[in-house]
């Protein structure tokens, strides 16, 4: 479904959490207030992204990247990502 | 006539005619529905693979919006190791590697694993990998796993203490080969469960039990009762990825929750994995290199849709080398490749590959 350079990454998590694929892109396609065709859609998901400072698949200097990024997406989707969960652990957040 | 071209399971290239073709992916289908006692394709499906098959095009793909999600198994042995995963061989870390497949090649999620990919070598060096996946999680954005084989076979003698079934089996000494494997099943479990908490606790995403079942069903009731344990005590999404179409008897007489689990086939496999508690189930079908793709592709997704039917969770299906309807060579050939990967989500109701 194209990773980071589209919405890929997000909807994978939420197969993580138990959802078929359907589901999971109406759920995050609902996070986004986007149509579940437009996840795929390269050219509206770079931007989005950027917009919404959760990674991009270019290196741009200044984006989110890495556990930053993911940070920002567990707060979007309204999920817990293991990492994060250990890293606000460690900040004692 | 105009002839179609198109490969036989070993990847060599064969010509058809339309109704030959057609008579391919209606045998494939029905060998799926003899063996496996599934539902056929309908007419829409086959007008869909006939569709794809006669189209020239050398690369096929699924229609725009029908995009589904990609699992990795073998980690990034695909780029740094040998031939012996299909690799390129190339001079680059693990972690070099996973930020090229996560950038480079969009993949949606990935997987950190050893190069000996089998939990009895990476126990010792549980460190070294925890040290790896905590690394990339920094680094990355995509859901990260870590994965290995179970290979119950390692435990087996002379690789490991407990008798040889495969010893035993042919001397007539059944009793004998069950205990083994009974003994085997609980010294594995307790590495899986150990390896996946270690994972867990530095923050994996998830975990990836790849080739399950490969010594039969004493292995797919290890990796059961751990998947079970991993929903339980820990936060990662489990993917069980088969190594085989059906679950072969070594023992015979394993259950799990009353259902025996020799010849067991794919949907039936699935309902297990499901009720284990696992999020992603990658089931299997072997290429049969004496027959066609159209056969082969058209077998797999017969198989696969009576999966994607009953499902809860998602399902990956393996389509890979030899399996999945591509052709059994190391160099599989792209307009194989990419109609079994469409057909899989077009036809077989994927949620991922």
């Amino acid at each position: 479904m194209g990773g980071i350079r589209t919405t890929g990454d997000l909807v994978a998590r939420m197969q993580l959490k138990g959802m078929r694929l359907k589901e999971a892109k109406e759920y995050v396609a609902g996070k986004l207030g986007v149509t579940p065709f437009d996840l795929s859609d390269s050219t509206q998901m770079r931007t989005l992204r950027e917009e919404l400072d959760i990674g991009v698949v270019t290196g741009v200097p200044g984006v989110a990247k890495g556990l930053a990024a993911k940070a920002r997406i567990a707060e979007l989707l309204g999920i817990e990502i293991n990492c994060v969960e250990k890293l606000k652990a460690k900040m004692g957040l | 006539m105009a002839t179609i071209r198109t490969r036989m399971g070993d990847g060599s290239d064969v010509e058809l005619t339309p109704a030959e073709l057609r008579q391919e992916l209606e045998d494939g289908c029905q060998a799926a529905v003899k063996r496996g006692k599934v539902d056929p394709l309908t007419e829409d499906d086959f007008q869909y693979l006939l569709e794809m098959f006669t189209c020239p095009s050398r690369i096929w793909g699924v229609q725009r919006g029908n995009e589904a999600i990609l699992s990795k198994d073998g980690s990034v042995n695909t780029l740094y190791s040998s031939r012996l995963s299909s690799g390129a061989g190339l001079p680059l870390s693990r972690e070099q590697c996973i930020r090229t497949f996560e950038t480079a090649f969009a993949f949606d999620s990935i997987e950190v694993g050893h190069t000996d990919y089998s939990v009895k070598p990476v126990k010792p060096i549980c460190t070294l990998e925890q040290h790896h996946v905590e690394t990339c999680l920094n680094s990355t954005i995509l859901p990260l796993f870590y994965g290995f084989m179970p290979n119950l076979g390692l435990y087996f003698q002379p690789d490991g203490p407990f008798p040889n079934p495969s010893d035993l089996l042919p001397k007539g000494q059944i009793a004998e080969a069950r205990a083994a494997q009974e003994d085997a099943i609980r010294t594995l479990l307790e590495d899986l469960k150990w390896m996946t908490g270690m994972m867990d606790t530095v923050g994996a995403d998830g975990f990836n039990y790849d080739t399950v079942a490969s010594t039969g069903d004493a292995e797919f009731l290890a990796t059961l009762k751990a998947v079970e344990w991993a929903s339980e005590h820990t936060t990662m999404g489990v993917e069980v990825g088969m190594a085989a179409e059906m679950v072969l008897g070594f023992h015979g007489e394993l259950e799990y929750d009353g259902v025996r689990l020799a010849g067991l086939w794919p949907h039936q496999q699935m309902k297990l994995v499901e009720k284990a508690g696992a999020a992603i189930f990658g089931p299997v079908v072997n290429t049969n290199t004496g027959k066609t793709s159209p056969w082969n592709i058209a077998r797999s997704v017969t198989f696969v849709k009576a999966c994607t039917r009953d499902a809860k969770i998602a399902i990956h299906p393996n389509v890979g080398m030899g399996v999945g309807g591509v052709p059994s060579y190391e160099v599989p050939p792209a307009d194989v490749v990419t109609r079994a990967s469409a057909a899989m989500i077009e036809v077989g109701g994927a949620d991922g590959l």
